[in-house]
């Protein structure tokens, strides 16, 4: 097959690397213990038998695919298949409960699912009559489906089986569908991606072929990613960091995708596998920092002691050794012992030895966490961007790196900040429209075709570099006229280990107030250290010294708050711990851990109108939602504490 | 679904009574299971449930009564020809070698299935090398079932009591029994777990084929899962029967269930 024509679509991509690469690995997967490989060759084989098989039970052009389930090479399979077909596949979250499926699935129409097993099969056959048009559902692992109704279900290895056979059948089977991929097109819908929906239901993205490949191959020139290079492919299959970072640059520079054995393996498998490009969300990042500690509170003294001296030397230097600034002689040595002692093992335990790109996005990261990987010598980097620019609107380059800034626009991308205050970008990757809500895509898109993002942002005058505020419309006002930025407030307050999670309270009234939700891992750890014991998490959060604990943080903020001229009046005065983790089971968050503001202020309206009342304690009776999807009640009596706020200096009042 | 012959049975007990002293820990009981099928012996505390099981494994010798196994009867065997037979069990306080991995412990459940000598397995070569290759897969393979990948190399004392209670499952599947005996496996566990647990033992039976006969005090797991009950009562039999028939059972109720629900 010819592969020198125009690389628009990402089965012209496959063909391509089958071709050029050939027994370069491009899939890798754990399984029962064993890294197994496939090479491009092996993947475009089977993916071709694949899209036959689909094509026998009825997959047609433009007809839409859900793809259910996590990270596992069947499910990259199955996209790429329905690519090959030209049919849209439709990635879902895997760890959505069935409502949320039903309304994806319903509204995508989709025609097939691809199912990773019972769990995503049973989700799936709960929500049938919602389904009118689907077909059949093809599944990976069969366990406990062996007793289910197949007329409409199919595994998935007997679809790629008996596309096999139907190529081995007819001879001229192979070209037709070297044909179809040849007829594709740049402008063909390549994937609907449905957002995690921090405002109200999910839309679905729809992107086309050409668009999400020059995006991804920008980047993968920005990066300088090539066919040697290693991802671990572990984030939400359904969301566009994963599809972009790994599916799409993955085919665009012929990188190997790996795919961790299971949810919980991905730390053990970043070990193993040593990607050498990564992304992980500040979350992620702060987890395994907080991991680490705990661990080197239990070293024995003499290790504990050298890890401080050179994390000290790496603060110190690190920094501008990554960016290759100029050192004194004795900081370089002095590293360079480090660096044999401590972070290079540090970065071994970590699994991020053979990093050379790190991203991380989708929250602000905390400038001490930023900076502590950067000093132990991870090229980590911040990147902005959002589904419907299909990821990328701004990244930052080697060697201009800011805590606090998202970088300069990415390669190709314009920028400008409308009158409001809000980002607005020109893409190539940017969406087509929204999927059957016409009304919502002209709302997003401004007539000279760029794209709105909700986003409050402005240029950093020093650097040129982007600074992304809060959501547009979050920001709001306190009844004195502050400023109130909710998610500045609240990613401040996460900076600290002990938080995990905050709700600011104050447009609309007169001082700010919080929510807050403790990290089990951290503040346990300090419990256990402070012999105070504890059953449960409600138990905890309910603690007296951990309010106490808490109230030091954010009084420590208020603090720091005083001295910035914006904000100083939004210093938190009253807050209180809830007793539960907010859970996106229960809508409290999107599939992305992003909080829902108004979902939250709706639901727990007792505990806000507490906050404004005075009251020193608050009832609250919510609806849970189990695991399994049952509901339940869980109710508590939460007290609210009051904060000292740090008196703002008389010049700045003056100033305001 | 599976639909266990009412003539093809795997384990009967007839007449088998246990006394340890004075005291009467079974006393004439009869009871059989078919093959495939999952049963549930039921009872308050002190009814005679573990003790019932450890006669089936062998750890007991029955008083009176007798036991046949696969058409073969006994009234003495070790637990070893018990194992060795296709029993398997796990225990109501998990029993696993807290030092070792979930790996370790659960490659321990096939040390029977091993053949080759002292001498090969010590060199670790040739047909012993072969042996534990395949072990090792077939380890793995009950790993994959159970969704344990992540704790594999964890030593079992630092996991949570849920997946203790997993990896002990484990160790009994990799005998690959015939006969499974589960003493109370969800006590202690949070709902979550439970529903897990439920799912791993409704598929190793189904999965496996293997006939399962367990021990539970969770009556709502205890409905869905078991095909037959037998309820005993201070060492006497006093149902037996589908868990709608227990359930309604006033013998039932009063020594155990209270009132019906």
């Amino acid at each position: 097959m010819d592969v020198s024509g125009s690389l628009d679509t990402f089965p012209k991509l496959l063909l391509r690397n089958a071709a050029q690469f050939g027994d370069h690995a491009a899939l890798r997967h754990k399984h029962l213990g064993i890294w197994q490989t496939w090479s491009w060759t092996q993947v475009l084989d089977i993916v071709r038998a694949y899209a036959v098989g689909l094509q026998r039970l009825g997959l047609k052009q433009n007809d839409t695919i859900a793809i259910v389930g996590s990270n596992c090479p069947k499910m990259y399979l199955s996209v790429m298949a329905a690519q090959m077909m030209r049919a849209i596949p439709v990635p879902v979250y895997s760890d959505a409960v069935a409502d949320e499926l039903s309304y994806v699935l319903g509204h995508a129409d989709v025609k097939f699912v691809a199912a990773q097993d019972q769990e995503q099969v049973d989700k799936v056959l709960s929500v049938l009559e919602h389904l009118p048009h689907l077909k059949t559902i093809v599944y990976d692992e069969d366990r406990g489906l062996r007793d289910y109704d197949h007329n409409r279900l199919m595994k998935i290895d007997n679809v790629i089986a008996d596309g096999r056979a139907a190529l081995a059948a007819d001879g001229s089977l192979a070209a037709k569908v070297d044909v179809l991929i040849d007829s594709g097109e740049g402008s063909d819908t390549s994937i609907i991606l449905y957002t995690s929906g921090t405002t109200g239901a999910s839309k679905g993205v729809v992107l086309s072929a050409k668009r999400c490949i020059d995006a991804a191959t920008d980047t993968v020139g920005f990066d300088k990613l090539t066919e040697n290079d290693v991802a671990l492919a572990y984030l939400p299959l359904a969301w566009v960091g994963d599809h972009y970072l790994n599916y799409a640059q993955g085919l665009v520079a012929g990188f190997c995708m790996a795919c961790p054995e299971g949810p919980d393996t991905v730390q053990q498998d970043l070990r193993e596998i040593g990607p050498s490009f990564y992304f992980a969300p500040p979350r992620v990042f702060e987890t395994m920092l907080t991991r680490l500690m705990i661990r080197m509170e239990d070293a024995s003294a003499i290790k504990r002691s050298m890890f401080h001296y050179f994390l000290k030397i790496a603060r110190k230097h690190g920094e501008q050794i990554l960016a290759g600034k100029p050192v004194p002689l004795s900081g370089r040595i002095l590293y360079a012992i480090g660096r044999m002692l401590v972070y290079e093992p540090l970065k071994n335990v970590l699994g991020l030895s053979r990093v050379r790109v790190a991203y991380t996005a989708g929250e602000a990261i905390g400038p001490d966490l930023f900076v502590f990987y950067r000093s132990i010598g991870l090229n980590l980097k911040q990147l902005y961007g959002q589904t419907e620019a299909f990821l990328y609107v701004t990244c930052q380059p080697d060697g201009e790196i800011f805590a606090d800034t998202v970088g300069p626009p990415a390669p190709n991308v314009l920028i400008r900040i409308a009158e409001s205050g809000e980002v607005q970008f020109r893409s190539p990757g940017m969406f087509v429209q929204y999927f059957k809500d016409p009304a919502k895509t002209a709302e997003t898109m401004t007539a000279d075709g760029y794209v709105k993002t909700g986003d409050a942002g402005f240029f950093d005058e020093k650097t040129g570099h982007l600074k992304i505020i809060d959501r547009a419309r979050d920001v709001g006002r306190l009844k004195d006229g502050t400023l109130f930025a909710p998610k500045y407030l609240e990613n401040r307050l996460k900076f600290y280990p002990n938080i995990k999670e905050a709700v600011t309270f104050g447009d609309g009234r007169d001082f700010v107030c919080a929510m807050i939700n403790i990290d089990l891992t951290a503040v346990s750890n300090w419990a256990e250290r402070n012999n105070i014991a504890f059953g449960s998490y409600q138990e905890l959060a309910a603690h007296p010294l951990v309010y106490d604990m808490v109230g030091t943080n954010i009084a420590e903020m208020n603090g720091s708050l005083a001295e910035e001229k914006v904000m100083a009046g939004a210093q938190v005065r009253r807050f209180m711990i809830l007793h539960k983790e907010l859970e996106a089971d229960d809508g409290e968050l999107t599939r992305t851990q992003k909080i829902r503001r108004r979902f939250i202020a709706d639901r727990y309206a007792a505990l806000v109108a507490a906050f404004y009342n005075g009251a020193n304690e608050a009832d609250i009776s919510t609806a849970v939602t189990f695991e399994d999807g049952r509901k339940g009640r869980s109710s508590a009596r939460l007290k609210i504490y009051d904060l000292p706020t740090t008196r703002v200096p008389a010049d700045f009042e003056k100033a305001a | 679904m599976r639909w266990p012959d009412a003539n093809d049975v795997l384990l009967r007990v007839e007449g088998v009574s246990l006394t340890f002293g004075g005291v009467k820990a079974l006393i004439n009981v009869s009871f059989d299971v078919r093959k495939g099928e999952i049963r549930a012996i039921i009872g308050p505390n002190g009814a005679g449930k573990t003790s019932m099981l450890n006669v089936l494994n062998g750890f007991y010798y029955p008083n009176h009564g007798s036991i046949t196994f696969k058409g073969k009867t006994r009234t003495r065997m070790q637990p070893y020809e018990a194992s060795r037979g296709g029993i398997a069990r796990t225990f109501q306080n998990v029993a696993l070698f807290k030092g070792m991995s979930a790996l370790d412990n659960i490659t321990a459940g096939r040390t029977l299935k091993m053949h080759c000598g002292l001498f090969w397995q010590a060199l670790r070569f040739g047909p012993a090398q072969r042996e534990e290759i395949e072990h090792r897969r077939r380890v793995e393979e009950i790993i994959d079932f159970l969704e344990i990948e992540a704790i594999r190399k964890v030593p079992v004392a630092r996991l949570p009591y849920g997946l203790q209670k997993r990896v002990e499952l484990g160790r009994a599947l990799a005998m690959e029994p015939e006969l499974l005996l589960l003493d109370e496996p969800m006590a202690g566990m949070n709902l979550e777990e439970k529903e897990d647990m439920s799912r791993f033992i409704i598929d190793v039976n189904n999965h496996y084929g293997t006939t399962i006969a367990l021990i539970e005090h969770d009556m709502a797991v205890v409905m869905d899962l078991s095909d037959r009950v037998v309820v005993l009562d201070h060492g006497v039999k006093i149902a037996d029967g589908s868990p709608n028939e227990v359930k309604r059972n006033q013998a039932v109720i009063d020594a155990y269930l209270g009132v019906a629900h």
